[in-house]
């Protein structure tokens, strides 16, 4: 599934240029410890966190992620969405906790 | 040569792939009491040739483009999709080999199948030529690329230097407790390795290996450096720093442990398993540390080796 279609389906909100939500999301990935998305997390996965400061995007863009998405309607620093756009790593943010973002992104890659 | 390759590829594939893979998950259907006219608008918006009727969850019937421009010059658009539409659909299953889809086509001459699910029987979804078409085509271009990248190796990048032995070193600085540019090391000898065509699955070792030692040095020390030694047989790869050392360093590869300060951990740094991750993605690693003096971390991986974890 496009990372658009997600982008869309669950009303999120998008705070980083748009170039990159033509991106393939190949499943979701929970988790606020950098080490375990390193070890863990598939490439194309979008990544849920409530971390905000720009070492997400490092970890996104060597884990070669779909895009971070942000919990909790946390906001990411500047530095984050400058460096995002720099690495083409797409953040969004929505208003909800992971487990409902979670449970909405279980049914929609379901299908 | 390569047209023969490709010719071959195409029949595997649709040997190896199945119809679900292939289809359109969300299909467009109609009631059989829709009216034909109604149909226009809908083939129009939705560019599509053809549509599924269906009644409650049982397809039964199909009606296609074909079948509207008949009733058009019949000048009979008052009619409802059932009196037009084909009764007798060919239907094929999301199990299917996509050859079978193939022989389908070729046997019948229809522009579309519905699919139906193998076990509930219920319509997941429709497949035409054209998708077929479009997801080989999708799916070469992968190989395609893949092959490409594989073509283009380190040997290569090591051959075009006239020399009998070559060693590259790639040196980088990293600045203890800066969060900031932290990674950075990382990202940029990524970019490196792809530059000289080192094969994917290698980078991304190298990359997870380097970040987790990169990050070591942010997280406890105050500086330190990172060489890369990257030869035709593996990549070998030097972290020191001039930090606390490490007092046990068997309570430090333990999944887990960690000595980093809550605010580094709020972070979602220190978890703990930085050295384990190194080792999953390593073929080689040596830990040397003394406290009060600094760590030395060094890891190899090699290029030719068989692959460590596939899934990386």
């Amino acid at each position: 599934m496009k990372l658009y279609k997600v982008f869309k389906t669950l009303n999120l909100e998008l705070k980083t240029d748009d170039k990159a939500l033509t991106q393939e999301v190949t499943g979701v990935y929970v988790s606020d410890l950098l080490s375990d998305v390193m070890a863990n997390a598939k490439i194309g996965n979008l990544w849920l966190t409530l971390q905000v400061h720009q070492n997400i995007v490092a970890v996104a863009s060597l884990k070669e992620l779909s895009g971070v998405l942000l919990v909790n309607n946390r906001q990411p620093e500047t530095e984050t969405i400058r460096k995002a756009n720099e690495e083409g790593i797409p953040i969004l943010v929505a208003d909800r906790p992971a487990f409902e973002l979670s449970g909405e992104l279980f049914n929609l890659m379901d299908k | 040569m390569t047209q023969q390759k490709e010719i071959t590829r195409v029949q595997e594939l649709i040997y190896e792939m199945k119809v679900e893979q292939v289809m359109v998950k969300d299909v467009i259907t109609v009631e059989p009491d829709t009216p034909m006219s109604d149909l226009r608008s809908l083939l129009r918006d939705k560019r599509i040739s053809g549509v599924p009727v269906v009644e409650g969850d049982r397809v039964v019937g199909l009606v296609s483009i074909e079948d509207f421009i008949k009733t058009l010059s019949d000048g009979n658009m008052n009619c409802l999709v059932k009196d037009q539409m084909t009764k007798n659909v060919k239907i094929i299953y999301n199990t299917d080999r996509l050859v079978h889809a193939v022989r389908e086509f070729d046997r019948w001459g229809f522009g579309r199948f519905p699919v139906l699910d193998r076990k509930s029987r219920k319509l997941v979804g429709i497949i035409t030529k054209g998708n077929i078409i479009q997801r080989l085509l999708n799916k070469l271009e992968i190989d395609y690329h893949a092959e490409e990248t594989q073509r283009f190796q380190t040997s290569h990048f090591f051959e075009s230097i006239i020399t009998d032995k070559a060693k590259l070193t790639l040196q980088y600085d990293i600045i203890g407790k800066d969060f900031n540019r932290a990674g950075e090391a990382s990202s940029n000898l990524k970019k490196s390795l792809k530059t000289m065509g080192i094969p994917q699955q290698i980078i991304r070792r190298v990359a997870i290996a380097t970040y987790e030692a990169e990050m070591n040095v942010v997280i406890y020390a105050d500086s330190g450096s990172l060489t890369v030694r990257v030869t035709q047989e593996s990549i070998v790869v030097e972290v020191v720093d001039s930090g606390p050392g490490i007092e046990d360093i068997n309570k430090a590869l333990e999944p887990g442990f960690s000595t980093a300060d809550d605010w580094i951990r709020d972070l979602g740094f220190g978890a703990g398993m930085g050295l384990n991750n190194i080792q999953k993605c390593a073929d080689e690693m040596n830990l040397e540390s003394t406290v009060q003096k600094g760590t030395d971390l060094e890891f190899i991986v090699n290029l030719n080796g068989e692959g460590k974890d596939e899934t990386i």
